[in-house]
């Protein structure tokens, strides 16, 4: 009895390793494109270039002897291969010298063409220095952060508002607008494109932040929708009490219901933050003409436009850009989480 | 609707309800307000574009053209080619789009996975990256000298492995690769309708005998159809409008050979480039009218394969 109960224990340890560590491999090959962001943002322009270079951020090693440099090569000798340094090349032999202990000189037959460099670990950090300068990093992350502020500021007290409308008060005909509301989401956006950008033209918003800014103070019908299903969530007896003691609905509102609300209110506020990190289309049609204007997608962009025969500028560029929104995630991550839950199944 | 009106009058009589029902607006009038600017009027500003031959610059006079827009578009070999561009990557990315979250969900709710909380974490994390950086994350995996999908496929003795997005067989492919990281907003969705199934169901197709497969198609994907619908909602109303990653690829070219050349990117160019407002808003009514039909059918078959749980026999 004791036995077949370790046995079917055993086999289901067994299966959660397996499971685990498969899932582990999955998650590897799904992480893998930032790892190499990283080793190729570390390496050298030369290194990226060089056919047989190792995967992480090196230089060719070499040796210093007697005041000059030798290149250091990796040959295959009777006791395994040894990284020696080049120090007299021949056709047939060459002699090598011992990096440990350069006095020791090494007589090696073969042709030395034939040998592979050896590599050195050697991380390039100068690349970030030099990205930070061409692409004017404090400019594209003050412009940043200034729409996202604005712009997240915007939303909230307007989809606050509104999901407060929705949430609590009978309105003729609230249905109908509640779903007006929602099927905006379905709605192309270039079908208001065409007369928002020529208007935004004629009124001299193109080349301003205004275009990208205004419209936030009109609520959205995502930030709308989490909202709302959150306040519907508080209980009405409680406005009811407050609404006998004399409380009006703006006092209702800044009392009862936001002080509980605040996880959802959150999460409104990151994902905004994000999403204004993310935005490309429209910064890129407003602010085309005003590269001093422009956010960090489309200053990344930019930049690969003018860099992109420099790999490891454009990677280490990539990494500047996504390095702010991962930290961000990674500290509020549990109100993301909360945020899409509500607004994926409860429609 | 005359019973609408009347509720609505009789509401507007009371004192008391008119009171509410006003503060009520008064909430929402930021959206009401942002609405008829932001949607309505350019909406309609829109399609009467359609009918004239207005462009940013004006060199001929404005007219009004009537349907002329409307034939350009139907004999515009273009818009053909865009459309079937579009509808080609949306037989690759929309399976991707629907199966791959659905089975991540389904991995993290495997009770042989332990650490779900880190997984799942993990997974999602990279939909807080730009997509333009993903773009370039991604390209450089895709590289044809040094990109590690193609230093892997040489490794297992693969001569001549793909160009990824200059191969005209493989740029669908790469672009849906490209926004893999965008997989954690519908996975998540998909974990909590995993999650929201009551065991009981699981419970009683093992007694009746199911395998795993027989689970799957009887229990689990009827009780989460209601997220594989809004996935598939989202992801159809999507494709029709996708166009920004080409965008920042290769600069709307439309290369390699014409295949990126999105509808949406059609439009950006003929609006941005060309200049062309009427021709561009005709093009941009006509993806509405397109982007509508699709969702009503949606909706409309919806009632046939979506089952809701709470709802209960009608």
């Amino acid at each position: 009895m004791s036995n077949l109960f370790s046995r079917r224990n055993f086999r289901e340890t067994g299966r959660s390793f397996f499971g685990t560590f498969g899932t582990l491999i999955i998650l590897l090959a799904f992480l893998s494109p930032m790892l190499r962001v990283v080793t190729t943002a570390l390496k050298t322009p030369e290194q990226v270039m060089a056919t047989g270079s190792p995967v992480w951020p090196a230089k060719p090693a070499v040796l210093n002897y007697e005041g000059k440099d030798y290149d250091i090569y990796t040959v295959p000798t009777e006791s395994g291969n040894r990284d020696l340094a080049l120090y007299k090349k021949g056709r047939e032999e060459s002699i090598f010298l011992n990096p440990a202990n350069p006095s020791e000189q090494i007589v090696w037959k073969g042709a030395w063409r034939t040998l592979q460099r050896s590599w050195q670990f050697s991380p390039a950090w100068d690349n970030f220095g030099e990205v930070w300068r061409l692409i004017d990093f404090p400019r594209l992350l003050y412009n940043t952060i200034a729409i996202a502020i604005i712009s997240t500021t915007g939303t909230l007290a307007s989809c606050i508002l509104v999901a407060y409308g929705f949430a609590r008060f009978r309105i003729p005909g609230k249905g109908f607008l509640f779903t007006l509301l929602i099927s905006t989401i379905f709605l192309p956006g270039s079908v208001t494109l065409i007369p928002t950008y020529t208007v935004f033209a004629k009124i001299g918003w193109v080349g301003t932040w205004l275009p990208l800014l205004v419209p936030t103070f009109f609520a959205n019908a995502y930030d709308v929708f989490l909202l709302r299903q959150y306040f519907l969530t508080i209980p009405r007896e409680m406005d009811e009490a407050a609404m006998i003691d004399g409380a009006g609905p703006l006092r209702i509102l800044f009392s009862i219901i936001l002080p509980q609300s605040w996880p959802v209110v959150i999460s409104v506020a990151i994902f905004h933050i994000v999403y204004a990190w993310n935005d490309y289309f429209g910064p890129l049609i407003y602010l085309s003409t005003k590269p001093e204007l422009q956010p960090i997608a489309v200053g990344l962009s930019r930049f690969n436009g003018i860099h992109y025969t420099n790999p490891s500028l454009i990677q280490a560029a990539t990494l500047m850009t996504m390095a702010i929104p991962l930290v961000i995630f990674l500290f509020c991550q549990r109100f993301f989480m909360q945020g899409v839950v509500v607004t994926g199944v409860e429609k | 609707m005359n019973k609408s009106i009347k509720k609505f009058l009789d509401a507007w009589r009371s004192p008391l309800s008119r009171n509410e029902a006003l503060w009520g607006l008064l909430f929402l009038s930021p959206w009401i307000i942002g609405f008829l600017i932001f949607t309505l009027a350019p909406m309609i500003a829109t399609l009467g574009f359609t009918f004239t031959n207005v462009t940013l610059t004006q060199e001929e006079p404005l007219r009004f053209v009537g349907l002329d827009n409307y034939l350009t578009l139907f004999k515009d070999a273009q818009v053909w080619q865009s459309l079937l561009v579009t509808l080609k990557f949306g037989a690759i990315s929309l399976p991707v789009g629907l199966i791959l979250p659905f089975a991540l969900a389904l991995i993290l709710n495997n009770k042989y996975v332990r650490g779900k909380s880190f997984f799942r974490t993990m997974f999602y994390m990279p939909f807080v990256i730009p997509f333009v950086a993903g773009v370039f994350a991604w390209g450089g995996m895709m590289n044809y000298e040094n990109g590690w999908f193609n230093e892997i496929l040489r490794m297992l003795g693969v001569q001549n492995p793909p160009y990824w997005t200059n191969d005209i067989n493989w740029i669908y492919p790469s672009l849906v690769i490209m926004g893999l990281w965008g997989v954690g907003n519908a996975m998540l969705i998909n974990l909590a309708g995993l999650q929201g199934i009551p065991t009981e169901l699981y419970d009683a197709a093992q007694v009746d005998g199911a395998g795993w497969w027989a689970t799957l198609f009887n229990v689990t994907i009827p009780m989460i159809s209601p997220v594989i619908f809004y996935s598939l909602t989202l992801g159809v109303v999507g494709v029709f409008q996708y166009f920004m990653v080409p965008l920042v690829l290769n600069n709307g070219t439309g290369a390699p050979g014409g295949q990126t050349m999105f509808f949406n990117l059609y439009l950006y160019k003929t609006f941005f480039t060309f200049q062309n407002m009427s021709y561009g808003a005709t093009m941009a009514w006509f993806l509405f009218l397109v982007v509508l039909v699709v969702t009503v059918v949606l909706f409309r078959t919806s009632k046939y394969w979506v089952y809701y749980a709470g709802e209960g026999r009608q």
